[in-house]
């Protein structure tokens, strides 16, 4: 089932399936953020926002409003 | 040779260039933008070969102002930066991204060396990689393998360099590739798509991975220096020791270096034949440098701290932990850095910005970066503090002189924080805000990495601030010498006709007339018509002569002071200087230097944009003289409102 990866908890490791068009849809795909990659969602900064995620190899950072364009099952 | 060095960040791209030329590097520009260039050189065989080290990008269409240039000089065969060849630092431990970059590099058909940093790390996660594979693929490719943290495989780079034959490249790696425009995010991401597919299947057949146990040392660190509260209450504490030693350390040297110039000043103002020359190289040019360089201990150490939380990994936590509570400020995650900077000198915090890839964020950081208090106000401060604020303890153990100054440490840092969350409400931006930082894994800094990078954060200040203020101060040093002739001729005569003059000793005698000689020159002729200006906020035509003094730097405030009232300037405690302060009256008999006037002058020293050497800076990184001359306005309009506020309550 897709759900935003906005919504994932700490721990849990997912799979990319779409990302939504927007004009920083590049650029997250330029960052490894591509369909089909596992992800695991390392820590969350406080306030929940941003999150940090374990993208196979490196650990990168993006806010919620990021995460939010990012379908993952 | 001409060479490129481009990569992702973090794959060890600075360390490569700091092996491959040591010392020999410098900041150059690129024709036509503000972005530095990063020249190195090194000599192999007798052969010269010259390196731009580019900013670490994932891509070559850019995401942030700095990335641009990568765009810029490789998209232009004619640019006068456009390379022999190209090498590509990646890291071998993450390939797919890394390839990203190295194929979009490889399409444009730019002879590529294909660096493997970090293979050692990659071998311990358990991937490996068949190089022979991957050459075939890109058959013009040169691949070596490097471990640039330990220094291994630097040697054969350099001779790879050495004896590269750069033949044009036929193929490309997605066939039906061309160069798509910087804002094209369309095809841009198709293009993406399928550069990732393919670079997905070629990594199938050229590494495999085997089940190892992930190292958990990061994880573990970052469990608590990213924690809700802990997390604060490291980062407050690392300040705190960051601060507390950079005031300790820098003490000495500067006290020095200030003892010296003076010294020296005093010196050639006694050998030197008499006449404007020798003054202009004794009081103007001598005590400019000396201006500048007492700077250097603070800026050097501050560096030295930010480099290893750099370097260490931890300052992109900070980022992280940071990013949330900056951004209802119109600020971002990466403007603490160069608000922590600009504590020591607004002036390399105010290009630290440049990695903020939001405009409007970028703006913001940079208007309310002067409102941290710098070094150079800290001599001003410390002056009216010891002026105005008595020694005593409050609550029992708080030292109230101390208390003070950490207000205004504290007020500075407030009005920025509240300056900028006005400027989100007006300043309007399409530009969608974002935060992708990558967050390194911890490690050792290297000192090598470290030390380059104080240097040349101390050269750029050394350069770009000094020659401004050097400049400002041969100015300043022309108006307070020179003034209506008439006036001048006076000033000696009618001191003669005094009978007190006479009874001074040699040396006063001299003070009074270079004193009154400030009185009557230009500078002190606009002193004295901005009084009107400067009355309601306490001050009279003596401290307005040093207000438009210290637009050199701030803390020309004190030794234009210290001529007003014909004392010489005796090192840190300024003890004649105070005192002379101490027993100024006005015309009704109350002291000049009131509580009222010592704290709307420091309130007015926390708002004032009185460096002209940022707001060059300023107009240089934004590229108009408008958002400089807005930042002097609304500071100086903050500054004076300030001051007449404290001055009105403490009356």
């Amino acid at each position: 089932m897709d759900k935003s990866l906005s919504f994932v908890h700490t721990g849990q490791i997912v799979t990319i399936d779409n990302l939504l068009d927007s004009s920083l849809k590049p650029k997250l795909m330029e960052m490894g953020l591509v369909v089909g990659k596992k992800i695991k969602v390392l820590f969350k900064a406080p306030f929940g926002d941003p999150i940090a995620i374990d993208l196979g190899g490196y650990v990168l950072s993006l806010r919620l409003d990021e995460a939010k364009l990012i379908n993952v099952s | 040779m001409k060479i490129a060095l481009l990569g992702n960040p973090n794959t060890g791209k600075s360390t490569v260039f700091n092996l491959l030329t040591g010392l020999r590097q410098h900041i150059g520009n690129f024709p036509g933008i503000t972005v530095d260039k990063k020249i190195g050189e090194f000599k192999f065989n007798n052969h010269q070969h010259t390196i731009i080290d580019f900013p670490g990008t994932y891509s070559i269409y850019p995401r942030s102002k700095d990335e641009e240039i990568v765009y810029d000089v490789l998209s232009d065969k004619n640019h006068p930066d456009y390379p022999d060849c190209a090498v590509v630092i990646v890291d071998a431990s993450n390939l797919e991204r890394n390839l990203f970059l190295f194929t979009q590099i490889y399409d444009l058909q730019i002879p590529i060396i294909l660096v493997l940093n970090m293979s050692d790390i990659a071998s311990k996660i358990g991937k490996k990689i068949n190089l022979e594979i991957l050459n075939k693929q890109f058959p013009e490719v040169k691949i070596i393998e490097t471990n640039a943290r330990i220094n291994v495989g630097i040697t054969i780079l350099k001779e790879t360099i050495d004896t590269f034959k750069p033949d044009p490249i036929q193929s490309k790696f997605i066939t039906d590739f061309t160069l798509l425009s910087k804002e094209d995010s369309v095809n841009q991401t198709i293009n993406t798509e399928k550069r990732f597919d393919k670079i997905r299947t070629l990594l199938n057949s050229i590494t495999f991975e085997k089940e190892v146990k992930k190292d958990s040392k990061s994880s573990n660190l970052d469990k608590i220096l990213v924690h809700p509260i802990l997390g604060y209450l490291i980062f407050t504490f690392i300040l705190f020791i960051l601060f507390q030693f950079i005031y300790v350390f820098s003490a000495i040297p500067m006290d020095l270096i200030d003892g010296s110039f003076s010294s020296f000043s005093a010196y050639l103002h006694e050998s030197l034949p008499q006449g404007y020359f020798s003054d202009l190289i004794s009081q103007g040019i001598v005590p400019g440098i000396g201006g500048v360089v007492v700077f250097v201990p603070q800026i050097a150490l501050l560096f030295l701290f930010l480099s290893i939380l750099e370097e260490s990994g931890y300052l992109a936590r900070v980022v992280f932990i940071m990013d949330r509570l900056m951004r209802p400020l119109g600020l971002n995650g990466k403007s603490v850095v160069p608000l922590l900077s600009s504590v020591a000198c607004a002036i390399p915090g105010i290009m630290a910005a440049r990695t903020i890839s939001n405009w409007k964020e970028r703006l913001i950081t940079i208007l309310v970066a002067p409102l941290m208090s710098c070094s150079a106000r800290i001599p001003v401060y410390t002056l009216l503090i010891a002026l105005v604020i008595p020694s005593k303890l409050v609550f029992g153990f708080i030292n109230l002189q101390g208390l003070v100054l950490f207000a205004l440490y504290a007020l500075g840092l407030v009005s920025a924080l509240v300056v900028a969350a006005v400027m989100h409400l007006f300043l309007k931006s399409k530009e969608p805000s974002f935060l992708l930082l990558e967050m390194p894994s911890y490690k050792m800094p290297r000192w090598g990495n470290i030390s380059l990078n104080v240097l040349e954060k101390v050269k750029i200040f050394v350069f770009s601030a000094g020659k401004i203020i050097l400049a400002i101060s041969i100015l300043l040093w022309a108006l307070a010498t020179f003034g209506p002739k008439d006036r001048m001729a006076n000033v000696v005569t009618s001191l003669e006709k005094q009978a007190s003059f006479h009874s001074l000793s040699k040396e006063e005698q001299l003070q009074k007339i270079s004193s009154e000689k400030l009185a009557n020159s230009y500078i002190g002729i606009i002193g004295k018509s901005i009084e009107p200006i400067i009355r309601p906020i306490g001050y009279d035509w003596k401290i307005g002569i040093s207000l438009i003094t210290s637009f050199a730097a701030r803390e020309v405030f004190v030794g234009s002071l210290a001529t007003i009232y014909s004392v010489q300037e005796d090192g840190a405690e300024n003890m004649s200087l105070l005192n002379k302060m101490k027993a100024e009256k006005r015309e009704d008999g109350t002291p000049v230097y009131s509580l009222a006037t010592g704290v709307s002058l420091m309130v007015f020293y926390v708002y004032a944009m009185q460096c002209m050497a940022t707001l060059a800076v300023v107009k240089r990184e934004t590229n108009t003289w408008k958002w400089p001359l807005f930042q002097m306005a609304f500071m100086g309009a903050m500054a004076y409102v300030g001051a007449f506020i404290a001055y009105s309550f403490f009356k």
